[in-house]
Parts: C-alpha cells; sequence; structure tokens
C-alpha cells in the first residue's frame, strides 16, 4: 500500500518538474526563439494575425469565450445528428434534448459529468470528434488561461494570445503526451478499434455483445486533461478501459501529473519559482492528507457489516478486486482533488467518512485542482489570504509587488461566492423539493449525500458521479448543465480581471517591511486560508451529509 | 531664559489633553456621551454603510417581529425567542458603542484645542494708528500688535520684532520658543501667548477660516470618508457576510429534507454568529481611534487616509539639522590658508556675518569674539549681501569698497576666480578634509582673496543611529537631506547610518528625489517648515509641515505637526502601521471564533432530527438553547471586550514584517481559535446555572 502511494503521489510529482519545464517553453516560448517564430507563422497561416497578435486581459477572456461558444454549438450538433453521421458502426440512435446540453456542457467545462453510458448512446464518431475533441481544448482553455493569469502576474501588460496558447497546448503538450500514454494503455491491454460491438457466444449458448471502440485514444486524454469522461458508462472501474493493476497506477499518475506540472509553469513565467515551490507544497501536502484519509477511512468494513460475523478487513463494496479498496480509495481522493472525475470504484459504496474525502477536495477544488483552473482558484485563495493576514504586518497588503485593494477583493470574494453558492444554492433546491428528493437511491442522510455530491461535482467541474442517483431526467440535466457553464466560466473570467487590475499598478519595491510569499510561514497562510473558509462554508452540508451518515450507521 | 507661566487656560486646556490620551478608555464622561449616541446610530440609513451591523440589525427586527407574533399565539419557545432578540439588540448597540466612543474620544481632545479659540482683543495697526478689535473680527493681511503676556489673536507670521512664544496650548511643550521676523521662524497661531517683548503679526487667514479650525472640523468626523483599506476591508466584509447568508439561508430547506423545520431565531442566531460582527462592530472606532492617536502625538492630520498610508511608507527624508544633529551647527575652528593670520580670518569672518540671523551665523560672531577677546558689534556701515539659496553665499559691502564674503566654498572660490583672484591650489585640500571629517568648511573672502575655510560642527543627537536600525528592521529607508557638501554629508550619513544622503540640497533637489523615488515605486514621507519646501511637501505621499512653519508649507503637507518636532515622523509611520495592523488582527480573530461557533451551534440545531450528531457537541453544552445563547452572548461581549485594542491599537513593536506577522497570527489566529471554546463554555455553565433553558 504504502508502495502504491509513493508510486502514484511520488513519481507524478518527479515528473512534473521536467513537465513544467518544457510546458512553459512550448507554450511560452522567448519571442526570439525558432520555435516561436515558426509557430507564429504555422498558426498566422491558419487563422491570420488575430490568431498570433497580443492580447490585453479582455481581448483574451472575449476570444476564448467566443472559442467555447463555437465548439458548444459545433458539439451539440455532431451529437444532436449522431444518427446520420459516420462512424457508427453500432447504429446509436438520436440523444435526448436535454440530454445533449448537458452532455455538451459537460464536456466543454471539462466536467466530464456523464448522464449517459458511452458504449449505449454515443456513436464513435460522437465519442471521437465531439467529446475527445471538447477533453483536448478544454484541458487547453484552462491551461491558457492560467499562462494569461500568469503572465499578467508577472507584470506584463498584455497577456499573450489565446489562440496561440491553445494551438500550442493542445498540439504541442497534449497531443504528444496523449498520444505516448495511449500507446502504453494499448500495450497495457486496452481496445483501440475502431469495428463494432463483439458479440460472444458464451458456453451457456448466450449471446452477449461487449461493447469496443477507439478507447485507449479517449483514455488517455480522459486522465492528463483533468477530464475524467470515460468511454464506457462505468469509466476506470470497467476492465477495457483499466485493465489491470499496471495501467491503474499509469492512470492515476497521469491524473495529477499536468495539474502539477502547471504549478511549476506558473513559477516559470512568473519568475517566482520559490512562490512556486510553496504553492506546490501546500497542495501536495493537501492531497497526502486526503490521500491518507480516505485509505484510513475505507480500511474498515462498512458499519453494516461490522456487526456481522464476517471476515473482512476493508470495505470491498463497490470495489473492482483487481485493485482493492486500498487503490479505490486513493483514486477517490487524487480524481476529486484534481477535478478530473474519473473512477474506478463506485463513490456511493465508500464508508460515509471516505465518501467525504471527495467531497472535500471538490468543495476546496484547489488541491492541483483542473488543469490551469485549479491554480487559478487558488490565486483567488491567495488574494483572500494575503489581504487578510497582509494586514496584520502595518502595510497595505500587496501580492507579487502589487497592491491589493478594493476592486481586487471585490473580484476575489465574487469568485469565491460562486463556488458555495452554486453547491449550496441548488442542493438546497434539490433536496427540499421532490425533483431531487424523489431521486435519491437511499433515504436520509446518504440520500442527500447523493444530491450534495452531484452539485459539488459539477460546480467544481469535477465529474464524477456519487452513483445511487437518478440523475438523467430533465431537471438533473439542465440544472447541472447550468451549475458546470456558471462554475467554469466565472472562475476563470473574474481572477484574471484581479491579475489584469494588479498587472495595471505600478509594483511597490521589496523592502524588510514587505511580507514575503515565498515562505513557509505563507504556506501556513495559504493552507489555512483555503481549509478556513472552505471549512466555514461547507462544515453544515458536510455534517448534515457524510458525518450525519456515519455516526446514524454507528448508533443503529 | 527660565519662564514659569501662571496657570491659564492654556495650561488646563493641554493638561486636558494629555487626561485623555492616559485615561482609561471607558470614562464616565465619555461613556455616557457615546450611550446616548448609540441610540441615534440605531438608524438603519447611518447602518447600511456598515453591512455586517446592518444584516445583524436586520436580523434584530425580524426576531424582535416573530417575537411579537408569538406573544399573541402563545410560543413555548417565547423565552428563548425573547433572549435571542435582546442579544441581538445588544449586539448591534455594542458596535454603535464603540464607535461612538472612539468619537467621543476625538472630541474630547479638539475640545482643548478648540479652547484656546476663544475670542480675544486684538490692537490692529492701520495707517500707522492702533485701534482695538475682535479677534474674530480680523481679516488676512491685517497687522497686529501683540506686547508681552498678551495672546496672538489669529494664525500669522511676524513682520517685526522677535518674541519668546507660550506655544503649549497647541504643543503642550512648555519651553517658550522663539518667533521672530523673517526666515523660517516667523509663522505665529492663534491663540498662543507672547512671553517677553512684542511683535506685529502679519493676520495671514481670516477667523474661523484657520487651519487649525479647519483640521479640527475633520478629526471631529463632519467630513469622515472611508479610507481605501477600510473600503476594502469592508468589501471583504460584506463578501464574508453574503457567504454566510448563503450558509445559513440554504439550511432551512436542507432542513426540510430531514424533516425538520427549522426555527427562525436560531437561523438568524447562527447568521450573526457567522459573520465577522466582531470586526465589522469595532472597524469605524478603529480607524477613528487612528486619528486620534495621531492627535495624541499632537500630530493633525488632514485625513484618516493619511493616516493610513503613513503605514505604507518606505522612505523617509529626514533633515539633518534638528533630526539627526543636535540643533544647529557650531563654528569651531579657522583653518587659514597659509599666509594668513588666524585673527585676520576671524576679523573678515565676524564682519561678514553681521547680516546674518541665522544661528550659524550667529556662532560665527561667538567664535570670532572668543578668539578675538572683543565685542563684534554691527556699527551699521556697509550693506549687508543677504543669503539666497541660488548665490549661495552672504556678506556685507561696505562703502570703502571692501566687500566681504562668506560661503560655499565651491561657490566662493569660482566667485574669486572670476574676479580675478588667485586661489591657493591648497584651498581645496583644506576644505575636504575639514570635509571629511563630517565638519562644514564654510569659506570666507575678502574681495576677490580667498582667506581660508571656518568649520562648522555637527553634533549627533544620541541614540539616533539606534533608532535608524530599528526603522531599518521595519524596512523603512532614511535618507539625510542636508545642504552640506557631499563630503561632510557622507561623513555624517555613515556616523548616523542613514540608507542615502541628499547633499548640498536645494529644494527642488529634494522635489526631484522624491519623484524619482516615486516613480520606483517608493512611497516617501517628509518634513518641512519653509515655504521653499512647500511643492517637495505637496510632492511627497506624506508631508508633514511643522506647526512653526510657513502657511504655504502647512498648506501643502497632509499633516501638521504641533509640536514641531522632526522625529515625529517616525511616530506617525508606527501609528499608521498599528492602524492596520489592528485591522488586520481583529478581522483574523473575527473569523477564527467560527470554528468554535459551529461546533457549538451545528450539532445543537439538528441534534433532535440526528441524534448521532451529540458526538460534536465536543463542549458538552448543556441543551441546544444554551449552546445557541452562548454563542450568541459570547458574539455579543466580545465586542466591549475587544474595544480597549480596538481604540488603543495592537501592540507594536518594530520588527520585520515576517516576525510581526507570525506574532500576530499566533495571537489573533490561534487565539482566535480557542478562545471562544472557553467562553462560550464559561457562558453555558452559567446559564445552566441559572435554569432558564
Amino acid at each position: 500500500m504504502l508502495l502504491l502511494f509513493l508510486l502514484v503521489l511520488i513519481v507524478p510529482a518527479l515528473l512534473s518538474w521536467p513537465l513544467g519545464l518544457a510546458m512553459t517553453r512550448l507554450i511560452d516560448p522567448a519571442g526570439e526563439s525558432g520555435y516561436s517564430r515558426c509557430s507564429a507563422r504555422f498558426f498566422s497561416k491558419i487563422g491570420g494575425e488575430a490568431v498570433i497578435e497580443e492580447q490585453e486581459w479582455k481581448r483574451y477572456l472575449l476570444s476564448m469565450m467566443i472559442f467555447n461558444v463555437l465548439m458548444f454549438a459545433f458539439v451539440a450538433i455532431v451529437l444532436a445528428m449522431q444518427q446520420w453521421l459516420p462512424l457508427n458502426p453500432d447504429g446509436k440512435g438520436a440523444l435526448e434534448a436535454s440530454l445533449i446540453f448537458n452532455t455538451v456542457a459537460s464536456f466543454v467545462t471539462n466536467t466530464n459529468l456523464q448522464h449517459y453510458s458511452g458504449e449505449v448512446s454515443m456513436s464513435y464518431f460522437s465519442q471521437l470528434f465531439g467529446l475527445m475533441w471538447l477533453q483536448f481544448v478544454s484541458a487547453a482553455t484552462g491551461v491558457s488561461a492560467l499562462a494569461a493569469l500568469a503572465r499578467a502576474l508577472g507584470g506584463k501588460k498584455t497577456v499573450g494570445n489565446y489562440y496561440s496558447d491553445l494551438m500550442r497546448t493542445t498540439f504541442f503538450v497534449l497531443l504528444p503526451l496523449a498520444l505516448f500514454v495511449a500507446l502504453l494503455l494499448v500495450a497495457g491491454g486496452v481496445p483501440m478499434t475502431m469495428e463494432g460491438a463483439a458479440v460472444a457466444h458464451t458456453l451457456e449458448h448466450a449471446t452477449q455483445t461487449i461493447a469496443r471502440g477507439p478507447v485507449a485514444a479517449m483514455e488517455a486524454i480522459k486522465q492528463l486533461g483533468t477530464n475524467g469522461g470515460g468511454w464506457f458508462g462505468p469509466n476506470s472501474a470497467h476492465p477495457f478501459e483499466n485493465p489491470s493493476f499496471f495501467t491503474n497506477i499509469l492512470e492515476c499518475i497521469s491524473i495529477v501529473l499536468i495539474p502539477m506540472a502547471t504549478v511549476w509553469m506558473f513559477g516559470r513565467i512568473t519568475g517566482r519559482m520559490r512562490d512556486a515551490v510553496v504553492i506546490f507544497s501546500v497542495m501536495m501536502a493537501l492531497l497526502v492528507f486526503k490521500a491518507g484519509a480516505a485509505v484510513w477511512f475505507e480500511g474498515a468494513p462498512a458499519i453494516a457489516l461490522s456487526s456481522l460475523p464476517v471476515d473482512v478487513v476493508s470495505n470491498l463494496e463497490g470495489k473492482e478486486l483487481r485493485f482493492g479498496s486500498g487503490a479505490g480509495a486513493l483514486w477517490a481522493a487524487v480524481t476529486t482533488a484534481t477535478s478530473n472525475g474519473s473512477v474506478n470504484c463506485m463513490h456511493d459504496s465508500l464508508n460515509p467518512l471516505t465518501g467525504l474525502v471527495p467531497l472535500v477536495g471538490m468543495w476546496l477544488n484547489v488541491v492541483f485542482g483542473g488543469v490551469g483552473v485549479g491554480l487559478i482558484n487558488m490565486f483567488v485563495f491567495i488574494i483572500v489570504g494575503v489581504f487578510i493576514c497582509g494586514m496584520m504586518v502595518g502595510r497595505t497588503p500587496e501580492y507579487f509587488g502589487r497592491k491589493v485593494e478594493t476592486p481586487e477583493m471585490t473580484l476575489a470574494l465574487l469568485t469565491l461566492l460562486v463556488h458555495p453558492a452554486l453547491i449550496l444554492g441548488s442542493t438546497a433546491l434539490f433536496a427540499a423539493t421532490p425533483l431531487g428528493a424523489a431521486t435519491v437511491g437511499n433515504p436520509g442522510a446518504h440520500g442527500f449525500t447523493e444530491i450534495l455530491y452531484e452539485f459539488s461535482s459539477s460546480a467544481a467541474n469535477n465529474g464524477s458521479g456519487f452513483a445511487g442517483l437518478g440523475n438523467s431526467s430533465i431537471p438533473w440535466n439542465i440544472a447541472t448543465g447550468i451549475v458546470m457553464l456558471l462554475g467554469r466560466y466565472i472562475p476563470i473570467i473574474l481572477p484574471l480581471a484581479i491579475a489584469g487590475s494588479l498587472a495595471a499598478k505600478k509594483p511597490v519595491p521589496v523592502t524588510a517591511g514587505t511580507f514575503r510569499t515565498d515562505t513557509l510561514l505563507f504556506g501556513i497562510i495559504i493552507l489555512g486560508s483555503v481549509v478556513f473558509i472552505s471549512a466555514l462554508l461547507f462544515l453544515p452540508v458536510a455534517v448534515l451529509g457524510p458525518v450525519a451518515d456515519h455516526l446514524t450507521a454507528i448508533i443503529h | 531664559m527660565k519662564t514659569n507661566p501662571l496657570p491659564n487656560i492654556y495650561d488646563q486646556a493641554k493638561s486636558e489633553r494629555r487626561q485623555t490620551r492616559t485615561s482609561s478608555i471607558f470614562e464616565r464622561k465619555l461613556v455616557f456621551s457615546a450611550l446616548s449616541r448609540s441610540l441615534v446610530m440605531l438608524d438603519p440609513r447611518a447602518m447600511v454603510k456598515n453591512p455586517v451591523m446592518f444584516v445583524t440589525e436586520a436580523g434584530a427586527v425580524l426576531t424582535t417581529l416573530i417575537a411579537i407574533l408569538n406573544a399573541t399565539t402563545g410560543d413555548r419557545h417565547q423565552l428563548y425567542t425573547v433572549a435571542v432578540m435582546i442579544i441581538l439588540w445588544l449586539t448591534v448597540m455594542f458596535s454603535n458603542f464603540a464607535e461612538a466612543l472612539a468619537e467621543a474620544r476625538g472630541k474630547a481632545q479638539t475640545d482643548s484645542l478648540k479652547r484656546t479659540r476663544q475670542n480675544t482683543v486684538a490692537r490692529r495697526v492701520r495707517d500707522g494708528r492702533e485701534e482695538s478689535v475682535s479677534s474674530d473680527e480680523l481679516h488676512e493681511g491685517d497687522r497686529v500688535l501683540v506686547l508681552t503676556g498678551e495672546t496672538i489673536p489669529g494664525d500669522g507670521e511676524v513682520v517685526e520684532g522677535a518674541a519668546m512664544v507660550d506655544e503649549s496650548a497647541i504643543t503642550g511643550e512648555s519651553a517658550p520658543v522663539v518667533r521672530e521676523a523673517g526666515g523660517d521662524r516667523s509663522g505665529v497661531v492663534g491663540g498662543t501667548r507672547v512671553l517677553s517683548d512684542h511683535i506685529v503679526v502679519r493676520i495671514s487667514v481670516s477667523a474661523g477660516n484657520s487651519f487649525l479650525d479647519k483640521m479640527i472640523a475633520l478629526v471631529e468626523g463632519a467630513i469622515r470618508q472611508k479610507t481605501p483599506n477600510e473600503l476594502a476591508l469592508t468589501v471583504t466584509l460584506a463578501g464574508l457576510t453574503l457567504a454566510f447568508l448563503l450558509v445559513t439561508g440554504t439550511l432551512w430547506p436542507i432542513g426540510k429534507y430531514f424533516g425538520i423545520t427549522l426555527r427562525v431565531p436560531t437561523l438568524v442566531a447562527l447568521l450573526v454568529c457567522l459573520i465577522p460582527t466582531t470586526i465589522g462592530a469595532l472597524l469605524s472606532a478603529i480607524g477613528i481611534a487612528g486619528m486620534d492617536r495621531a492627535l495624541s502625538a499632537n500630530v493633525l492630520a488632514k485625513s484618516g487616509k493619511a493616516v493610513e498610508l503613513a503605514g505604507d511608507i518606505d522612505t523617509l527624508l529626514l533633515d539633518k539639522t534638528g533630526t539627526i544633529t543636535i540643533g544647529n551647527r557650531q563654528a569651531t575652528d579657522y583653518f587659514p590658508i597659509p599666509g594668513i593670520s588666524r585673527e585676520r580670518l576671524a576679523t573678515v569672518a565676524m564682519k561678514a556675518s553681521f547680516g546674518d540671523q541665522t544661528p550659524e551665523g550667529k556662532s560665527i560672531i561667538t567664535l570670532a569674539e572668543k578668539t578675538l577677546g572683543i565685542k563684534g558689534v554691527a556699527d551699521g556701515a556697509g550693506t549687508v549681501v543677504e543669503f539666497s539659496a541660488q548665490s549661495r553665499m552672504s556678506g556685507i559691502d561696505f562703502p570703502d569698497g571692501q566687500s566681504l564674503r562668506k560661503g560655499a566654498p565651491d561657490t566662493l572660490i569660482k566667485y574669486c576666480k572670476n574676479l580675478g583672484g588667485n586661489v591657493s591650489e591648497k584651498m581645496q585640500g583644506m576644505v575636504d578634509d575639514v570635509a571629511r571629517k563630517g565638519m562644514t568648511p564654510i569659506a570666507v573672502a575678502d574681495g576677490k582673496e580667498l582667506l581660508g575655510v571656518i568649520a562648522l560642527s555637527d553634533i549627533l543627537k544620541p541614540g539616533i543611529s539606534e533608532r535608524f536600525a530599528r526603522l531599518r528592521a521595519m524596512g523603512l529607508r532614511v535618507v539625510m537631506v542636508t545642504g552640506d557638501n557631499p563630503l561632510t554629508a557622507g561623513a555624517i550619513a555613515s556616523q548616523a547610518g542613514v540608507d542615502d544622503y541628499i547633499a548640498e540640497a536645494r529644494p527642488e533637489d529634494k522635489l526631484a528625489y522624491i519623484r524619482k523615488e516615486q516613480q520606483g515605486g517608493r512611497l516617501l514621507a517628509m518634513m518641512g517648515d519653509g515655504t521653499n519646501d512647500a511643492p517637495a511637501l505637496a510632492q511627497a505621499d506624506i508631508g508633514v509641515a511643522m506647526n512653526s512653519g510657513t502657511q504655504a508649507a502647512k498648506e501643502a503637507g497632509n499633516m501638521v505637526d504641533l509640536d514641531s518636532d522632526p522625529t515625529k515622523l517616525i511616530e506617525i509611520i508606527e501609528i499608521g502601521k498599528q492602524l492596520l495592523m489592528t485591522r488586520g488582527a481583529l478581522t483574523t480573530f473575527s473569523i477564527a471564533n467560527d470554528v468554535a461557533k459551529y461546533f457549538a451551534i451545528i450539532p445543537a440545531m439538528f441534534v433532535l432530527a440526528i441524534p448521532g450528531l451529540a458526538v460534536l457537541n465536543i463542549m458538552h453544552l448543556a441543551t441546544p438553547e444554551s449552546a445557541i445563547l452562548s454563542s450568541l452572548i459570547f458574539n455579543a461581549i466580545i465586542i466591549p471586550l475587544l474595544i480597549p485594542i480596538a481604540i488603543k491599537g495592537v501592540k507594536y513593536r518594530p520588527m520585520g514584517a515576517d516576525a510581526t506577522l507570525r506574532k500576530n497570527l499566533i495571537i489573533y489566529g490561534l487565539g482566535g481559535v480557542m478562545v471562544p471554546f472557553v467562553g462560550i463554555k464559561l457562558i453555558d455553565m452559567l446559564i445552566a446555572l441559572t435554569g432558564l433553558v
């Protein structure tokens, strides 16, 4: 177990360093380098001057929104017309309108909340050119937004060009990396074929339809880009997505690799590697704590079983026996720390307190988080921490040499409010009305947790499901779709506005009176700010959901 | 020169202000006036400026309505509802009281200043005749004669004569000061008293418009505006309040899912406990108290913004004379050019200084008298050539053509060369020698012949270099400004331990230096008194004018130091830092408190429906009702308990930012988490004793 722990957490941490360097070189090249000029010439041939010229943060955001709206429309059309499009060997039919809205919102926002089962509903064309395409560009959008934020905080008035960043990230970072991981997965036994479902005749003379397809291709970017939307409904619990212990480790590493590397990229672009080390350490500490807690809680058998005369050492309900309870709990922690959301076990069956771990991950949403956006979320917590603690040194608080004043705090607080507003507001609405209360799979606190989890996952753009919930209905499709869209774009737009506002200020020189942001003390402040603010916002629902679930089970 | 002014209203006013400074926070007279004012402040139109307390007041109103409704229908929880209602109103009152008390303390200080503004009879001089008028009929430009023992009727400038003036009513300093015509010590303030001689004062502002009048109005808060940091903090607190409204607001429908109908008073209690009422209640008091502390230090700030900005200052421009060195330089030695006798140098230097009223000039005469053993008296012959910033020399021209000059060596060397005189090559060496020893060389010339150098010496103030070391630890740079040449300046700078110096500084050099540093993002503070300091005072981020300085200087700066004490800048910066630290500390404390409150209230709210939650009642509070009431009472009572910190400010010791932060985080962050656990438990035990709930 310890070895697994090391492999899944330490290996990606080590790999993230060179990857962060490579990403910086590829996404934010020095203007004079041959690569920079070549790629710029190539891009301008595709899209003209507009895709290479330097943009201010407002234009950058505008370009981002235009592209995302276009992608939304494009994929919505692909899904709506899948029955008439090619690459449909199994003859998949039309999709329901609200499911199309939910699915497109889910993939364009890097959430991959799947209210459908891929092998049942989607044609190969939809999976590859609709959903997988979005898995690439939505991840690239997150990385680009972070690059822009870092440039602004580094003091630049222009923050790069969205289209250039998007293309560089997609073609030069994600594509090669995904290709590499996909090849390893194929070697590990993940299918990669364009043929339709196989039909097998079993020994009992029954006929079985075995779904398959170009799984490895999607699997790679699904893990790397914090997407989490699998080819099959059961996601990485399905033996074709994740056949062995080896692929399990490979996929687990892929979950955190790029989110970790983006921290180093941030440090390099801003020119503040020491700050990046502090931020990375805080995230790492939270991740180790979460993963440790999950594995620990899941090491105990379910309370319902503990009083029975059976010999069980851990909670194996809802687990894949080829991975075991530890690997399941570890994956659950990692996939919700980042906003990946793929699963290799059923979260609904986790012990109640283990189930709290993924929830906490999604509430914080900064433990490496989604590619790019995790660090952007962290930036908001940092600003709030800097402001409150910064005053205690007796100066107007400043971050990266810029004073944090009313405009920045207004935007930061608004950003901070979005996440709890979406989660608590929609959970309250669905829990108090039959919309949600009638769809839960269990009564009481566990059922409440199912609702809470679904909206937390949507707002955090995580996409993992707690299962047990009858969520493929029109109200759920529409509500989670809206929550995903708001939970994605507001927390990108407002922080970039903060960075833009900071960049416009005159830098303050560093003196002994400046409170430093690259020290252990500051690490503790960031940690405190994240844990404290999130705890104050989500403690009541945590108590009413998983904690009450656990305590009630103990009493009965 | 010791005078013993009889006790009068000025001394009385001064001692009153001293008393306010040192008296306990909750002085009876002030408390009563603050209490009555807190009632007036309940007006929601005024409360809305403070979002946290506005929400609290709204909660109190809501609970009151419920209590009234329940009174008609009868409700078994009526006692609990009424208790919540009372505590909520108390919370709001405590907040108002804190602000009113801070205001009352400020008023008590300005009242004593205003008492010096009483009407006096003035002797207006018009067309050579003297007439008696009331001081409030005086207009700008009027000339008034003030005799020994009389009160100066208004702000102005001495245009004739010199006198000892008792300024204790304004400054609190009992030693009288000299005010004389010409130069930078000509400013006098209305309400101060002439102790000896008589002077003619040109009134510079009409009655009621004086600088002090305007500043008092500002301090009293008639025009109080939120400062930038206060505004940013208010926005932050409003955001947190909104977040907690969301948290508590959604609990009601979520409760429905569990089949619980949460009582509104309980939800309001949870909300008020969670929103940062502690800092919300004390925020304005902290700001007002910052201004008051500045006033206690005898500094009048033109706005609260200026006091707050003082904390951000990273560079101090300090005049050498009077700040870094004691008083004025004294002539201490002669260095004649070989072939010139000491006596000749002394005689010429003395004669050249006859028209020089500066202390340096006078010290040259004193030294010459000692050296020559004669009494140097100007015989009235000759025309005095005044010193000007442009010519940088002064002297005297006699009718017989003899022309004596003294001044900066380089200027005088150039001057003699222009007249065709020979300048000994030894001269430059002597000048450098003197300068290198930290003394100021003054060259003396008779006609076109350079005679030698007089050395003026500086004496460092005791303990000044230790003080600068402390400033450096706080991250402040000290820049010494001096008219000395670079060598002298460098020597004194290294003795005193300043970071940089501006030598041979003309007013425009100061201005240029400030502009240059501001380009690099630095914030500068300086102190000045003369009219020619005005542009630099206006340009500096914090410009402190000395009260003894000219009107122009006072108008240009954003603060006035009534004591005219050049080291006051350091104190002002400390006040600014303390202001921000107090805000940060109480905000941290306020938010940290929420942890304990959650542990008290959440189990209490849901324990009936979900019995397992009893485990979370880690404080073992008696009943759900007492848990909620204890949290609410703690939340209210912590406000008056923290008023002393809000008004006096958190303890400030000059040290590096990280050390300060660590200390405050432990006290107010960690302490903020722990204290309410103890407090709530204690209150709960008391409530359990009464047996009411």
